[in-house]
């Protein structure tokens, strides 16, 4: 069965959006312009997009180091993002955050995370606010499969067990915790089973496809909107870069990115579904492309000619009133 | 006036200020405790210390959550509560085992408003137990208020009595940033005078505990009540003092302090904490930067030594400054001042 074709459409744009946004950034990292360092998602788009179809406003996600692309799934404004990562007064959050600190709480995204482990609890809290409201909402905790080793994330999936809080744990597997092998880090390599071990449901797909990724997700939301507790999504996934922006990926084989774009590429395999199923013409999403394209210069645009903060921005926004 | 504990009067603030803000939860270990138990009794612990007792029959399960031995999800909840709109008082029984949800703590509540362009707020009290004097051991006694001090984005309350206590958990749950309140142990059953009704005593404003002319002593937490007794004896001898309560290390209120020593010129700070960057330290650092003239003296720090807190009683009664020290480094301070001018 389709989904409908708006919904096609969206998930396309946002998915070839973040796309574009960590390729465009992949190529300005290296003028030396943007501060600090970056991680891009280039690869694992599917995942964030085929979660994020799924959440309103009202529903709550708990990002990553790795947060760029979860950000633009759950609406962030993409100008204000990319002014925020290159250290600029009208970035979402003024400067002071950067790529690994980009959050909007008016549309649930409640911070990217640069502690490894770091959102998983804070989106149990999150939880807990939906459960009272009884609203139907939930809370998203991404993590990677070295998010799956730290122990604040056990402690978080067994307190929503214990509470019953509406959270889907998300672990996006894209085989490496840095730059080590989930094949070793990860004791079972079962990351869904651990899961299951703490009393949820647990779903593993192939997260290089939205279809894959939006099915299984639908199936977990529907338990966790009905008072069922929470569950947990592992999508195994690839990264197309590094770790970090200047990882020389020496724990890779010298062919696996080529092939995994030329493989798992799911921007490649959205495109082949939609047009082997006639759900959406190729001219459509072309169109796509050059307006993603063109939001993506503005941005950039933008973002080279904006000024900085200001030092007096340096005193504001530690505290509400001191 | 009616005479309670500082027990009663921090579960007072709690049930008042649940009542009046639905948004107002709480969190932690055994707060309510006996669920899953055998007897099938809730409220069966209401906090080890009896601080959250009789919330939940009031407020419910939805309000007052019993959670697992989890300190990082407790305080990571608590976080994520207060992004969504809650009001959450998580408590984290001892305050040494802030060792356990530190990066809760300072690398997340701490930074969300600044990091995130000043576009949020992290409204959540921390509450911990701390200080020695009940043979508790090492990972039991601390008084660990200097480590959260020392983070921007936090305040930190300390208060020494039951009135006080009522009125800053007050302030402290209504409060938009993060707040750890530190409880000290052995003034749980301590009495005061405590109004009925609601009351709030302002963050960053010391109390005078009272006047006098020869030295400034500035006293935290439990070390309020032993300079109370050193003071007595030596009001005896002619000897009186300024007692400053500063009751929140941050914010801080140093003004009094500067105030009050150009009237007395001889500051003695006592702080359980032990004596590297401690708060004690803090306060000395400011005093020498923003009133070295009006020392007549160099400032005194009285505060355990650089060691673990120790488990036997004669061990932790020589660890903690207890009123004699403090009365002897009173008087050995304005002796040598004398014998100097």
């Amino acid at each position: 069965m389709s989904l409908p074709r708006d919904l096609l459409l969206r998930a396309y744009r946002q998915m070839k959006t973040i796309r574009e946004f960590e390729e465009r950034l992949h190529v300005e990292i290296q003028t030396g312009e943007i501060p600090g360092f970056t991680h891009l998602y280039s690869g694992q788009e599917a995942v964030a997009v085929g979660v994020c179809e799924h959440l309103s406003n009202q529903d709550w996600i708990a990002s990553t180091h790795r947060g760029h692309g979860h950000c633009i799934a759950k609406g962030c404004d993409v100008q204000g993002m990319m002014l925020e990562i290159y250290g600029r007064r009208d970035g979402l959050c003024k400067g002071k955050g950067g790529s690994m600190h980009i959050a909007d709480m008016t549309k649930g995204m409640l911070g990217a995370n640069a502690i490894v482990g770091g959102g998983p609890p804070i989106a149990v809290g999150a939880g807990i606010a939906c459960k009272i409201a009884k609203r139907g909402n939930v809370a998203v905790a991404f993590g990677g499969d070295g998010s799956a080793n730290q122990g604040t994330v056990f402690e978080a999936m067994n307190l929503a067990v214990v509470l019953k809080a509406p959270v889907i744990f998300v672990f996006e597997n894209n085989g490496y915790s840095e730059h080590t092998g989930a094949s070793y880090a990860v004791g079972s390599g079962d990351i869904a089973g651990r899961a299951r071990g703490f009393g949820m449901p647990a779903e593993t797909c192939d997260g290089s496809d939205f279809f894959a990724v939006y099915d299984t997700m639908a199936k977990l939301l529907k338990t966790a909107r009905a008072g069922g507790g929470p569950a947990t999504l592992e999508a195994k996934t690839t990264r197309f870069f590094g770790h970090f922006e200047g990882d020389p990926m020496l724990y890779r084989a010298k062919d696996e990115v080529a092939r995994h774009r030329e493989q798992m590429d799911c921007l490649r395999i959205f495109r082949e579904r939609v047009a082997k199923e006639g759900w959406l013409q190729t001219t459509e999403l072309d169109a796509i492309d050059g307006e993603v394209m063109a939001l993506i210069e503005k941005s950039i645009a933008a973002s080279r000619a904006a000024v900085p903060p200001s030092a007096a921005d340096l005193l504001t926004d530690v505290y509400v009133s001191y | 006036m009616r005479q309670i504990s500082m027990r009663d009067a921090i579960n007072e603030a709690l049930h008042l200020e649940m009542a009046r803000d639905p948004r107002v939860i709480v969190l932690g270990e055994d707060v309510s405790g006996g669920a899953g138990g055998t007897s099938g009794q809730r409220d069966a612990a209401g906090g080890v210390f009896g601080v959250t007792k009789g919330l939940l029959p009031k407020f419910g399960e939805d309000r007052v959550i019993d959670t697992p031995i989890s300190e990082s999800a407790i305080i990571g909840a608590a976080n994520g509560a207060a992004l969504a709109g809650l009001r959450p008082v998580a408590e984290l029984m001892f305050a040494d085992f802030l060792g356990v949800c530190f990066d809760q703590v300072f690398n997340q509540a701490a930074k969300f408003r600044y990091m995130f362009g000043g576009k949020t707020t992290c409204p959540i009290v921390i509450r911990a137990a701390t200080g020695a004097g009940m043979n508790m051991g090492a990972q039991h006694s601390q008084s660990m208020y200097a480590m959260v001090t020392g983070v921007p984005g936090l305040k930190v309350v300390v208060p020494s009595n039951a009135y006080d206590a009522k009125g800053l958990m007050l302030t402290a749950i209504r409060d938009d940033d993060p707040v750890i309140f530190f409880e000290h142990k052995a003034l749980y059953p301590r009495k005061s005078a405590v109004p009925e009704g609601e009351y709030t005593i302002p963050f960053g404003e010391a109390n005078l505990v009272r006047e006098g002319e020869h030295v400034t002593v500035v006293a935290i937490g439990r070390m309020v009540s032993f300079a109370e007794k050193a003071l007595d004896t030596l009001a005896a001898e002619g000897i009186t003092a300024d007692l400053l309560d500063p009751r929140t290390l941050s914010p801080l209120d140093d003004e009094t302090i500067y105030e009050s020593l150009e009237n007395t010129g001889h500051l003695v700070i006592i702080d359980e904490s032990p004596p590297r960057c401690s708060v004690a330290a803090d306060i000395a650092g400011l005093v020498a930067s923003n009133a070295f003239h009006a020392l007549k003296a160099p400032i005194v720090q009285l505060t355990p030594p650089h060691t673990p807190v120790p488990f036997a009683r004669e061990l932790e009664r020589a660890y903690v400054p207890g009123p004699q020290a403090i009365e002897a480094a009173i008087r050995k301070m304005l002796k040598e001042s004398r014998a100097a001018s």
